[in-house]
């Protein structure tokens, strides 16, 4: 009877952490681990060293001193008595705002170049082609530059509007403006408004407020009905007709609302040198906008374009067979297999955005660069603090972006095996 | 039957001869009707493109048909384009281009010295060329000649026009631009007949490019080669007996001593024994398309290993180096690069030991190069993750270990997969280093835009400087982009 051999049992020996795959992975990591440990307490130690020779201490304490400087673009309440802290959370509403606001535009812009370029029509097509091309091959420091010269260098000054004959007119029959200060545009206002109550250092207006709540309860309320009107479908084969109710419920009570809190635009005016009324747009914002919004726009467009290339022919040829027409299919079958290639790269567009309107410094945009990486900084000299604090607030918004990222993916990936 | 389906009235005796088709669908209308005006939708996007365009051109070509080329300042540019085409009518200023071109191209580079980033600059189309044009040599070579005769004339331009005219004499080394190009038509002579020699010419680039940019003596930069010669030979004498990754490591530790502790012990006696030295040249004179091209090829050469590095650590299965991986790379895509430009000029100073201060260019550099790398290595990554697993298997069978599988197997594939993602990632580092001039360095868009907008000369132009540097970035990332296109059309082995 052949005795069943066991496998030798090796002994452990120390060539084996060299030549046995087995224990080599350790080893390995050991040895980075102990590289990179030791790198990371040699950049520490030098600090601590560096630190010292410069006596200085590491804290954060400077964030509570007075911030003595203006920011010209605060939207929420700030005075040059507030302290670092106040100035940087002026400057984190700066970027997030004009981050939101470009992340509209070149959504706006990039999906309608993408889906042009894909037209039939010779010359559209072609135009998008150009911009997308011009656009993304040149660098977006050019364009911020170049929109924020043109708006500060070749607009008409307040004074040329003035007189019988001005030398410049306004637009859109006197309700905006562009001087070589600002740009003008005509404002909310509210002639029996509810005021506004102070809540976590703010001032929130209670009319935004009411007609934020009045929009969402509209909203819910068309839900109800459209969900109504498909139990009906399911029940009897027949939808009733609801478009005229879902109009109502989302238009009337807003409107409704905004009659009764007396709400009219206000226009700019031009008073003393300058315009006054409505709001005033900072030239820094709007180059910063502009610019940020045709440049990922066009690389929009072309993830928007690959998206809907990656749908085979099939997929339309398929639905026109189930007897779907054109807009259904589009609807239905098109758009939600385009959605799962063009929103991962879009979001990530988004992250670039939000990362690119740090390049407000070079135009003088106060976003959070601007004054805790800027000015607080010149004038703290707290240059490791600060730098730091703001590399940790951009991290933070990345990964939060990266975390939507990968929930949507995990989301829509396709479930099969 | 048959004869009365013959017979019968309704069949047709003769054919009739063909016709030309309608003239609705056939040439010129045809192919308006198919490509402009297909809809009503289409109709309408056609008149407001066509007018688009209309609107464009005719802003644009009239302004640059009304171009100035002689003038000394953009007052006189403008009185010149009013007295040609009367009152209220602008005209583009491209003396300002002649006057300052220089400045776009070498920043504030002594003009005596023009020959040597010239030189550089052509040198690096013969480092590349084998890279670029791997299989095909007539390409290869047909490059080359155009940039020995392109160089050489540039060379001659540089030492015989440029210089003497922006220093106003006569530079002294007249014999230059001879021996230079006699050295360039050598080169291309060693490229076309020996062809594995002049791989070491390629080996050899970085540091003849460090020392004609920067210039001093040239015994610093050999004896940084030196070190990587060591680490080779390290290498191969320990590797059979050690292992490749224990070898490895052990030629890594011997240069990295080299380098830093006995290199300064022999550059200085060799230098003084072997007096070989340029003048140098500080970093603040770099400028212009100079610094760019330094910047973003450099960095381009050096991110893509690391990032070669950080994907396979980050599909690694150890935990640990995977780990740090993942941290590196998120940590450098989470802060724009404005923030690590800054540590860059900022932060350095704290993290390195007291007093040690080293260039600013070769600081940024580095950041840029860590920057890039994060990004590629997500590409390649894309990349890893897109092969099949039987390719990883099929090279498991076949026996070879790790860095075999990934030499000969796995990174070719991978690679060639990421191409379009690469090669966007450098046109994006190339853009990207414009983002220098926030930090101090004279790059072409806004350093030196800057300076020759203080000038009280060019006080108040904008668009011609803008279209300069925008038109020069242009060509240079669109070549990319087309470039990468072709060579993924080579490479395509599949069959669709």
């Amino acid at each position: 009877m052949a005795m069943a051999t066991e496998a030798p049992k090796d002994r452990f020996r120390l060539s084996m952490l060299v030549y046995d795959t087995r224990y080599r992975a350790v080893t390995i990591q050991v040895i980075v681990l102990v590289l990179v440990l030791m790198g990371l307490s040699w950049l520490f130690n030098n600090t601590v060293q560096n630190l010292a020779l410069k006596d200085r201490d590491f804290n954060f304490g400077f964030l509570w001193n007075r911030a003595g400087y203006d920011i010209g673009q605060a939207l929420i309440p700030y005075t040059n008595n507030d302290p670092h802290f106040r100035a940087l959370l002026v400057g984190l509403v700066n970027t997030l705002v004009l981050a939101f606001f470009a992340c509209l535009g070149a959504t706006v812009l990039g999906v309608v170049a993408g889906v042009l370029r894909l037209s039939r029509n010779w010359l559209v097509a072609r135009l998008m082609t150009v911009y997308v091309e011009v656009f993304r091959n040149i660098p977006l420091l050019l364009w911020i530059l170049l929109t924020y010269v043109f708006l500060t260098e070749t607009r008409p000054q307040p004074r040329d509007f003035r007189g019988e004959d001005p030398a410049a007119t306004m637009w859109l029959d006197g309700s905006m403006v562009v001087t070589n200060r600002a740009t003008n545009i005509p404002g909310p206002l509210f002639e029996n408004g509810l005021g506004s109550v102070p809540a976590l250092g703010l001032n929130v207006s209670l009319n935004f407020l009411a007609i934020l709540a009045v929009v969402a309860a509209s909203i819910w309320a068309n839900r109800i009905v459209l969900w109504r009107a498909r139990r009906i479908q399911e029940d009897t084969g027949r939808r009733p007709t609801t478009w005229w109710q879902s109009l109502l419920i989302l238009f009337g009570p807003v409107t409704a609302l905004l009659w009764a809190l007396g709400f009219h635009l206000e226009y700019p005016e031009l008073r003393g040198f300058n315009f006054a009324g409505g709001i005033a747009l900072d030239h820094a914002f709007t180059a910063m906008f502009v610019a940020l919004s045709i440049y990922t726009g066009a690389f929009i467009a072309e993830i928007v374009r690959a998206g809907i290339q990656a749908i085979s022919r099939g997929q339309t040829e398929a639905a026109y067979a189930l007897g779907l027409r054109p807009g259904w299919t589009t609807r239905l079958i098109i758009l939600p297999q385009a959605l799962r290639v063009i929103i991962p790269p879009l979001i990530s567009q988004y992250l670039n955005i939000t990362k690119n309107t740090s390049l407000g410094i070079a135009v003088g945009y106060l976003d959070l660069r601007g004054t805790l990486g800027g000015i607080t900084l010149n004038q703290t000299g707290r240059e490791l603090e600060s730098m730091l604090l703001m590399m940790a607030i951009y991290l933070t918004i990345s990964l939060i972006i990266s975390a939507v990222i990968n929930v949507y993916n995990s989301r829509i990936q396709l479930k099969e095996r | 039957m048959a004869d009365t389906s013959r017979d019968a009235a309704y069949v047709r005796q003769g054919m009739i001869g063909q016709r030309t088709p309608p003239v609705a669908d056939r040439g010129a209308i045809r192919w308006l009707r198919e490509n402009l005006f297909s809809s009503p939708l289409n109709a309408i996007l056609t008149i407001l493109g066509a007018l688009a365009v209309w609107y464009m051109l005719s802003g644009l070509v009239p302004w640059l048909l009304r171009s100035v080329w002689d003038a000394d300042s953009l007052a006189e540019c403008r009185a010149i384009v009013q007295q040609r085409y009367g009152e209220g009518v602008t005209g583009a200023c491209w003396a300002m281009v002649r006057a300052r071109w220089h400045q776009y191209i070498f920043g504030f580079y002594p003009p005596a010295l023009y020959w040597r980033p010239v030189l550089a600059f052509a040198l690096m189309f013969f480092a590349i060329a084998p890279l670029l044009f791997a299989d095909n040599r007539r390409a290869r070579l047909i490059l080359l000649s155009a940039v020995t005769v392109l160089g050489g004339g540039a060379l001659f331009g540089v030492v015989y026009g440029v210089a003497p005219r922006l220093l106003g004499a006569p530079v002294e080394s007249g014999w230059l631009p001879w021996a230079l190009s006699a050295a360039l038509i050598g080169l291309l002579g060693l490229a076309a007949f020996r062809p594995r020699a002049f791989l070491g010419f390629v080996a050899l680039y970085p540091v003849i490019a460090y020392w004609l940019l920067w210039g001093g003596s040239v015994w610093g930069p050999v004896c940084v080669l030196l070190g990587f010669v060591l680490l080779a030979l390290v290498y191969r004498l320990l590797s059979p007996h050690l292992g490749a990754a224990a070898g490895a490591g052990a030629a890594v530790v011997a240069a990295v001593v080299w380098w830093l502790a006995l290199q300064g012990y022999v550059s200085g006696p060799l230098q003084a024994a072997l007096p070989a030295a340029l003048e140098s040249v500080n970093s603040d004179r770099f400028g212009g398309f100079l610094l760019s091209i330094t910047i973003g090829v450099t960095a381009i050469a050096g991110s893509l290993p690391l990032s070669i590095l950080l994907a396979l650590g980050r599909q690694s299965d150890m935990l640990i180096v995977k780990t740090l991986s993942v941290g590196f790379i998120e940590f450098i895509r989470g802060v724009p690069l404005i923030t690590l430009l800054f540590t860059a000029s900022l932060l350095l100073q704290y993290f390195l030991p007291p007093r040690t201060n080293f260039d600013i260019i070769l600081r940024v550099i580095i950041l840029v190069t860590l920057f890039a790398a994060a990004y590629l290595a997500e590409v390649i990554r894309g990349g890893l993750a897109a092969l099949p697993r039987g390719q990883y298997e099929a090279a498991d069978s076949l026996g070879l270990d790790y860095w075999r599988a990934q030499r000969l197997i796995i990174m070719p594939q991978a690679l060639k997969i990421s191409i379009p993602g690469i090669v966007s990632t450098f046109i994006g580092l190339f853009k990207d280093t414009t983002l220098v001039s926030l930090v101090g360095l004279l790059d072409p868009l806004r350093g030196v835009t800057s300076v020759v907008r203080a000038d009280i000369a060019w006080k108040g132009i904008y668009w011609e400087p803008y279209i300069l540097v925008g038109t020069l970035f242009f060509v240079i990332c669109f070549g990319m982009s087309r470039y990468s296109m072709a060579l993924e059309r080579r490479l395509q082995t599949d069959h669709r």
